[in-house]
């Protein structure tokens, strides 16, 4: 808690004098301040083969630089692991391990979102035109994916956020299908 | 028979076998080991090494340069290999087929998926079915289930996936597998050539290391690339090599040593050549003996023809020398009823032998037997009318004082030799926990350095090792997927439980045609199926009418055929059926390779709970390295029984004709002795005994006891002239076996470790304890 508050006087001393031109540097450094926590999602994917939005809920819980987890707890339990580059997936008893390094276009997906939470520019660079707009207080992050291979995939992300706290990513596919991802962050006690 | 007779019969005797010979098939491999009489399991055993998958794998490394020209030269290498008739498959992680398996199992998903049944078409079933994939949807895995929804909205796809090995997968850089550490792009091969078809193995390795040479030359030529290779057929490969190379060495080395004895001795080229000729009989005649009893001869039995030569040169030695003054009656008179019944001794030893489960050792007993049978046959029917009256020996006697005073001397040490067998005997007892080695490895051609590197290379591309395999076997294919898939029953219950992490089965690709039929007859007819879409998906988000195309494809599932082995065609999914699902002589055989849950149970499957799930499906389970073990134990049990039973056969032989428990006890103590000496001897230099020293044991008495018999002819001391004889015999059988210590295989070496010395110390106790005349 005290480095949290530390990280965060440090980050107004920095903002302070250049909050006239917010840049992705400096949105950079805020996040990298950020050293994990835990926080409730809706994820929302709005599909056109289906008439309503699938909804779904959970925990996630962010260790920095490179432990994410994610367990989904409506409509089915899921958690989704990433820590450094192995993705496991673990549902219904299956549990799928991915080490990422072996499956560049699943690392760039993943990048975009550990890039951004750890604020390592480098690893979203490699894959992403950063756009930055707003200011620290409220913030928003759009990835236009650089690679062809993702962007077939990915038309464009777009993470916003207050601070050092990321709020919601979300993701437009190609085919006009989209998700929202909004993020509560627990207090920890 | 008159000696005339006698020679064209030899000759036309010896004609006749160099036919045989010259047509005999000889064979270097592993077969030598294999159980001549397996069990259920140890056929599996034996299978899976002649033929199986895994007996036919080669692992390929490329190290050097950076990681693109690694990967450059692997894909060119594979391209290139794939292509040739010598190899099934080439795998080395680049996407290739993965697509055309995808397509089949997707193409076949309604008579694949183990989720079909009845159930699943009703307006419940489906219900939940859709509910499910629409759940996934939501998930992370969602972006892959999104476009097959509408074709496969019940996810048979997944169904099936699940199933799959989702264990080690190597690790990748530029698209192609890799070692952990990503320093070495990783190939995995399958060859045509069985894994016993040592030289279609020999063929494919060359192929390989040709073509990669190739693919570096063109990738990357200054790059330095290497390439490392192994692989059961390598070992194959090479262990013929050394075993080729180790007979002709070997056999040469001692028919030099033997005959320079000889001339030395003889100091004439003719009764030298003279001499040979038993020993050439007896050796045609052991090969010819084994070729026609077991219609292949072993490498190493041919090998052990070094050991034979430096034995049957004794029986022309004695002729030679000790009928110098008599002539050849006298000799037949008084020297022949021992060297027959030594002859015996060692026919008795070696043809315990014959009895052995263990291939290889039934051949080098018969081959003995009928080399040393020969050579004194030849030695008493065809020698001496060859060699004529006038043998023109020359006179040897003048050695005799000098072995006459060796033996008083000896007779000196008589006490300090039984202190010293007492205390060898000691010092086995208490270490006999650590004289033996433990298992078949010991007796095994490959070095520990190729082992090693076949280890590193295994795990570097998680290489399966297929050491627990369930095995079916039924009289047709359809039978044998049936009791396949009822395995897979007990087995899925297994991995529920996580006895075990998994298995793979023929009857995912390859269902049974009941099955099949079962699958085919849930799926609801064109008009059934859209009316219970439509109940189903009454409050889905999904709409009916988006799944016109799983409507269509149902219909179309029914009213096509089955899947058959042809339709697998294209896909890795055709090999990998075709290596669980293979046809024999007398019917059909399924393998379910199990694979162990990992975590806390580490590389381990509890055997039992496994064998009680299977128990009364017809299935049997297999621990290969159990078998292994097991094997090796039977065989170590089994030669102690032999040699005890050789042992036993050479004393009740040795009673009947000595006819005195005195003259009988004298001449078996110093044999005893000898071995005691010996085995103590080796212990001390920190050689962990295996069956052959067993087997060597037995040879020290069978063979020595041919020197203490001389020593215990009719109660009287061996005149100057039949004890320079017996240090001839002695020295040129010491050679003879020896010679083989020189080999680095492990079962030539252990025989020459312990017979060459035993040789030796037999004939040196037999003199110092002989009789008490002297006293």
């Amino acid at each position: 808690m005290i480095k949290r508050l530390l990280g965060t006087l440090l980050l107004l001393a920095i903002a302070l004098p250049a909050s006239a031109a917010f840049d992705v540097g400096q949105l950079m450094q805020a996040l990298a301040s950020h050293k994990g926590g835990k926080a409730r999602f809706v994820e929302k994917k709005f599909i056109s083969l289906l008439d309503k939005p699938v909804v779904a809920t959970g925990e996630m819980t962010y260790t920095a630089p490179d432990r994410l987890e994610k367990r989904t707890l409506t409509p089915k339990v899921e958690t989704l692991l990433l820590d450094k580059d192995i993705l496991s997936i673990e549902r219904d008893k299956q549990k799928l391990s991915i080490n990422l390094a072996n499956q560049p276009e699943a690392l760039a997906f993943v990048d975009s979102i550990r890039g951004t939470l750890s604020g390592n520019r480098t690893a979203l660079e490699k894959n992403y035109a950063l756009h930055l707009s707003g200011n620290l207080d409220k913030w928003v992050l759009t990835l236009l994916p650089s690679d062809q291979k993702i962007a077939s995939l990915v038309l464009r992300i777009t993470v916003s956020g207050s601070r050092n706290q990321v709020r919601s990513i979300e993701y437009l596919q190609t085919d006009g299908d989209r998700s929202l991802l909004s993020i509560e962050p627990v207090e920890a006690k | 028979m008159s000696a005339r007779r006698a020679l064209t019969l030899w000759l036309l005797a010896m004609l006749a076998g160099a036919a045989v010979v010259w047509n005999s098939h000889f064979s270097a491999d592993m077969s030598f080991f294999l159980p001549g009489r397996p069990s259920a399991e140890q056929q599996v055993l034996v299978d899976q090494l002649k033929e199986g998958v895994v007996s036919r794998l080669l692992m390929v490394a490329i190290e050097g340069g950076d990681s693109a020209q690694r990967a450059a030269v692997s894909r060119d290498l594979r391209g290139r290999l794939e292509k040739m008739p010598e190899f099934v498959a080439v795998q080395n992680g680049e996407a290739g087929s993965q697509g055309a398996d995808r397509d089949f199992l997707f193409r076949h998903r309604y008579l694949l998926s183990p989720a079909v049944s009845p159930e699943r078409f009703t307006v419940d079933g489906l219900r939940a079915a859709i509910g499910d994939s629409i759940a996934l949807l939501a998930s992370p895995a969602g972006m892959l289930v999104k476009p097959l929804l509408p074709r496969d909205p019940t996810g048979e796809l997944w169904a099936q996936i699940g199933r799959l090995n989702a264990g080690a997968q190597p690790n990748s850089r530029d698209g192609v597998w890799a070692s952990p550490d990503g320093e070495r792009a990783m190939l995995l091969m399958q060859t045509a050539a069985l894994g016993s078809d040592t030289d279609g193995q020999e063929r494919a390795i060359g192929l390989v290391r040709a073509s990669f040479a190739d693919a570096a030359a063109a990738a990357a030529p200054a790059a330095g690339l290497g390439l490392r290779l192994s692989g059961p057929g390598l070992f194959a490969v090479k262990s013929r090599a050394t075993i080729k190379h180790e007979v002709s060495k070997l056999s040469a080395i001692s028919t030099l040593a033997i005959v320079v004895v000889l001339y030395f001795v003889y100091r004439s080229a003719r009764l030298m050549s003279l001499g040979l000729l038993p020993v050439l009989s007896g050796a045609l005649a052991g090969i010819v003996a084994v070729s026609l009893v077991h219609g292949t001869v072993f490498g190493i039995t041919v090998g052990f023809g070094s050991a034979l030569i430096g034995e049957a040169v004794d029986y022309s030695i004695y002729y030679f020398v000790q009928s110098g003054r008599g002539g050849i009656d006298h000799w037949r008179q008084r020297f022949w009823p021992t060297v027959r019944l030594g002859v015996l001794t060692s026919v008795a030893g070696f043809g315990a032998l014959l009895f052995s489960g263990f291939p290889g050792l039934a051949q080098l007993g018969l081959y003995a037997l009928s080399g040393v049978l020969t050579a004194a046959l030849v030695t008493r029917f065809i020698l001496p009318p060859l060699a004529g009256r006038d043998l023109a020996m020359r006179e040897l006697g003048h050695l005799a004082p000098r072995l006459q005073a060796a033996i008083a001397g000896l007779r000196r040490l008589r006490w300090a030799v039984l202190a010293l067998a007492v205390a060898a005997a000691a010092l086995l007892a208490v270490n006999r926990d650590r004289v033996w080695h433990p298992n078949l490895s010991a007796l095994s051609t490959v070095s520990e350095a190729d082992a090693a590197a076949d280890m590193a290379l295994r795990s570097d591309i998680a290489a399966p090792d297929a050491r627990y395999i369930a095995v079916i076997t039924a009289p047709d294919r359809e039978s044998a997927l049936q009791a396949a898939e009822r395995a897979g029953e007990k087995l899925d219950a297994l991995v529920a439980a996580g006895v075990i992490g998994g298995y793979d089965s023929p009857a995912r690709f390859l269902p049974s045609q009941a099955t099949q039929a079962a699958r085919r007859d849930s799926l609801p007819d064109a008009e059934q199926l859209p009316a219970r879409l439509r109940l189903a998906l009454a409050d889905s988000p999904l709409a009916a009418d988006k799944l016109g195309g799983f409507v269509a494809d149902v219909a179309a599932a029914r009213a096509a055929g089955f899947i058959d082995r042809p339709a697998l065609d294209g896909t890795s999914l055709a090999l990998a059926v075709d290596s669980l699902l293979l046809q024999r002589p007398n019917g059909w055989s399924v393998l379910l390779p199990l694979r162990p849950a990992g975590g806390a149970q580490g590389v381990d499957i509890a055997i039992e709970p496994v064998r009680a799930a299977l128990a009364g499906s017809g299935a049997l389970f297999v621990d290969m390295k159990h078998e292994f073990d097991t094997l090796y134990n039977d065989y170590l049990g089994e030669a102690t029984l032999l040699s005890l039973a050789g042992f036993a056969a050479i004393v009740g032989l040795l009673a009947v004709t000595l006819r005195s428990a005195r003259r009988l006890a004298s001449v078996l103590l110093p044999l005893l002795l000898a071995v005691v000496l010996v085995v103590g001897g080796l212990h001390l230099a920190g050689q962990q005994l295996h069956l052959l020293h067993l087997i060597g044991m037995l040879l020290i008495v069978a063979v020595g006891s041919n020197y203490a018999l001389f020593f215990n002819q009719a109660d009287r001391q061996p005149d100057g002239t039949t004890l320079v004889s017996m240090a001839v015999a002695n020295l040129t059988t010491a050679i003879g076996f020896g010679t083989l210590a020189l080999s680095s295989v492990p079962v030539l070496n252990a025989i020459g470790v312990t017979v060459g010395p035993g040789a030796i110390l037999a004939l040196l106790l037999s003199a110092a304890f002989a009789g008490g005349r002297h006293d």
